[in-house]
């Protein structure tokens, strides 16, 4: 009953000022819905950039690193146990390009239930071949539909398609920088060459851009049967093995584990790409600085406009308060007002950010990088209505408490005598 | 003693803004249940001062004062509030209705306060104090748009909504024509002597006290007559 006749009081003052509380509203609307668009524009395209790197990186590679011995032939010597032994210039070991073991290494990963799926790739050096020209590039060998599965690859396919290799024994995926320079189309024969002279025709049954100039202009994709066969070798050689983890916070600790436990080399995800991590959090650290700048903007808007009403009602306040109401009435019709702006402002926020949020998602948005995208990305996470409310809420809060606080030590006497 | 609306005993009040002032001396008076009593002086004799000391809003004074035999000393400002909803009416010179509210939900607001009764009887007691001052016809109009003699009967009929103890006045008629004055004073004398409600108006209408069934009369911050 009390609290019914405060919110009554409260609604009563918004109302009769329409145009004021429509103004408040309007701002901490704008700051919401600016905080919306901005964050789930700057989230997708976020996610669209490390998408980039983070759908067609695997989250563990294992491949051979080149290094020289750890440990130099004189130190196995007795005779020299207690010398310190000072060599020059060490080269690399010569190591076999393939990884020790791979078909039982991938059997045992496929087990391991962290793992989502296990690729084995072969890398080759060769030359691209078109009539007299010859192009530097490497071949990857892959197993083409787990490629697409996995990493994405499909994605990146602009022309033919990963079934077309998939079903082709002796088929090519050229980068289409490399298609461009060779001046080839689908279903040409290319030749490739490799340093130890092997020739062999493949037949291009597609095309692949990733945005990157230096992969299109240089790399494609085989089965693995045909660059085992280009480099002479049997299907038991694999240069690469590829992991995709269920969860990519682990990425590293795995990578440890697995190095150690089939002493080969293994790289996880975040040590590869550092520098998108730190992108990443700039970007949002920027996205958030700028809404929360927004909001508190809109804050303010609140506290001057509950400021300028509560002058103006100084006799309501003194009256309220002779015919009984405490100062935490008065505070609580005040408190009411700054919330019942804060909250319809927030809603209409969330409501126009989310239109705008649509309409950006359905703008087209073309770029070399990533073939299959035609609209701008948007995250669409309902996280962000969350915060945006919650942040609402506390703002308009905070920036009505200071003037209603003020109301509600408004003397009456000094009011009532005042006149 | 159980009969004493209000007591007040050796209050004195100072001033201190610009330069201390001594506004009001030992000031000893006592209202009866259902008595009439009007508080006159000069201006700046500390008459309104000693009101809204009375009216418990102003709590910067020495000396006791009980309301109902309660002694008000050291009460927080909460339970002031509280007192002053349920126990005392107030009339103010320029009848202080809110502005955006109609005449009706001004008359029923202290009673949704105290918050006994439900809506529908508080609505109920409010359009019966209306018509008790003759102007139910005028309970749904904003009050901002309803005459000056009418807005001091709404104000009245605000101060007896939660049925109080006593009334206070500044000044009731010192806005309103020999007519409103008169029907005012009608009002007041017909609650003091039909509901028991004791009645105190500040006022300098010589005609208007000394129709009442006391003056207390202020000089220089002094009761001297009471």
């Amino acid at each position: 009953m009390r609290n019914a006749v405060i919110f009554q009081i409260a609604k009563t003052h918004l109302v009769s000022r329409k145009k004021q509380s429509i103004i408040a509203s309007l701002g901490v609307t704008f700051g919401i819905g600016t905080f919306i668009i901005l964050v789930s524009f700057m989230t997708g395209l976020n996610k669209m950039l490390d998408g980039l790197v983070i759908d067609r990186t695997p989250h563990v590679h294992i491949y051979n690193q080149i290094l020289p011995s750890e440990q130099q032939p004189i130190e196995g010597l007795s005779s020299f146990s207690n010398a310190f032994n000072v060599i020059n210039s060490i080269k690399p070991r010569r190591i076999q390009a393939r990884i020790h073991n791979a078909i039982p290494i991938m059997n045992e990963l496929k087990n391991n239930k962290e793992v989502l799926g296990v690729t084995p790739q072969v890398k080759a050096q060769v030359f691209y071949k078109s009539g007299s020209i010859e192009i530097n590039g490497i071949i990857i060998g892959v197993d083409i539909i787990k490629e697409e599965r996995l990493f994405n690859l499909g994605a990146y396919i602009i022309e033919g398609s990963a079934e077309n290799l998939a079903h082709t024994e002796n088929g090519i995926i050229l980068g289409s920088g490399l298609a461009q320079k060779m001046s080839v189309k689908l279903g040409d024969l290319v030749q490739i060459t490799t340093p130890l002279g092997t020739n062999m025709a493949v037949k291009i049954v597609g095309l692949f851009q990733s945005g990157l100039a230096d992969i299109d202009n240089s790399q494609s994709y085989t089965n693995i049967k045909t660059t085992q066969k280009i480099l002479n070798q049997s299907n038991n050689f694999i240069t690469d093995i590829n992991i995709k983890l269920k969860n990519l916070e682990i990425s590293k600790e795995m990578a440890e584990l697995i190095a150690k436990q089939f002493n080969v080399s293994a790289i996880d995800i975040k040590s590869a790409n550092a520098q998108f991590e730190t992108g990443t959090k700039i970007r949002n650290m920027i996205t958030y600085a700028v809404s929360i700048a927004l909001l508190i903007v809109a804050g303010f808007g609140i506290y001057n406009i509950l400021n300028m009403l509560i002058y103006e009602k100084m006799n309501d306040i003194a009256i309220l308060k002779a015919t009984g109401f405490s100062g935490k009435d008065v505070r609580n019709i005040f408190m009411v007002q700054a919330l019942i702006i804060g909250i319809l402002g927030a809603i209409l926020g969330l409501i126009i950010g989310y239109f705008v949020s649509v309409i950006i998602d359905n703008s087209p948005f073309e770029t070399q990088a990533l073939p299959t995208i035609k609209t701008f990305p948007v995250n669409f996470d309902y996280i962000f209505y969350v915060i945006g409310v919650v942040f609402a809420i506390l703002t308009t809060f905070l920036a009505g408490y200071m003037p209603a606080k003020r109301a509600s030590n408004i003397d009456p006497v000094d009011i009532l005598r005042g006149q | 003693m159980t009969d004493l609306v209000l007591k007040a005993e050796k209050i004195n009040k100072y001033f201190y803004d610009p330069v201390k002032f001594h506004a009001l001396k030992d000031i000893d008076i006592s209202i009866q249940k259902g008595e009439f009593v009007s508080i006159m002086g000069k201006s700046g004799c500390g008459k309104s001062t000693l009101l809204y000391v009375l009216s418990t809003m102003d709590t910067q004074y020495e000396g006791n004062l009980y309301i109902n035999n309660r002694l008000l000393k050291g009460l927080h400002q909460d339970e002031l509030s509280k007192i002053r909803n349920q126990n005392i009416g107030f009339v103010f010179q320029f009848h202080y209705l809110l502005p955006e509210f109609t005449v009706l939900e001004n008359v029923m607001l202290p009673a949704k306060k105290l918050g006994l009764k439900s809506e529908a009887e508080i609505k109920h007691d409010a359009l019966e104090k209306l018509s008790l001052l003759g102007i139910e016809d005028q309970a749904y109009k904003i009050s901002s748009r309803i005459s000056g003699g009418q807005k001091q009967r709404v104000a009245i009929a605000r101060s007896i909504i939660n049925n109080p103890k006593i009334i206070m006045c500044d000044e009731p008629t010192g806005n309103l024509d020999s007519k409103n004055a008169q029907t005012v004073f009608d009002l007041f004398k017909k609650l003091t002597h039909e509901q028991n409600v004791s009645v105190l108006v500040v006022t300098h209408d010589h005609d208007f006290a000394k129709a009442t069934d006391r003056i207390i009369e202020m000089e220089d911050g002094y009761v001297i007559k009471s």
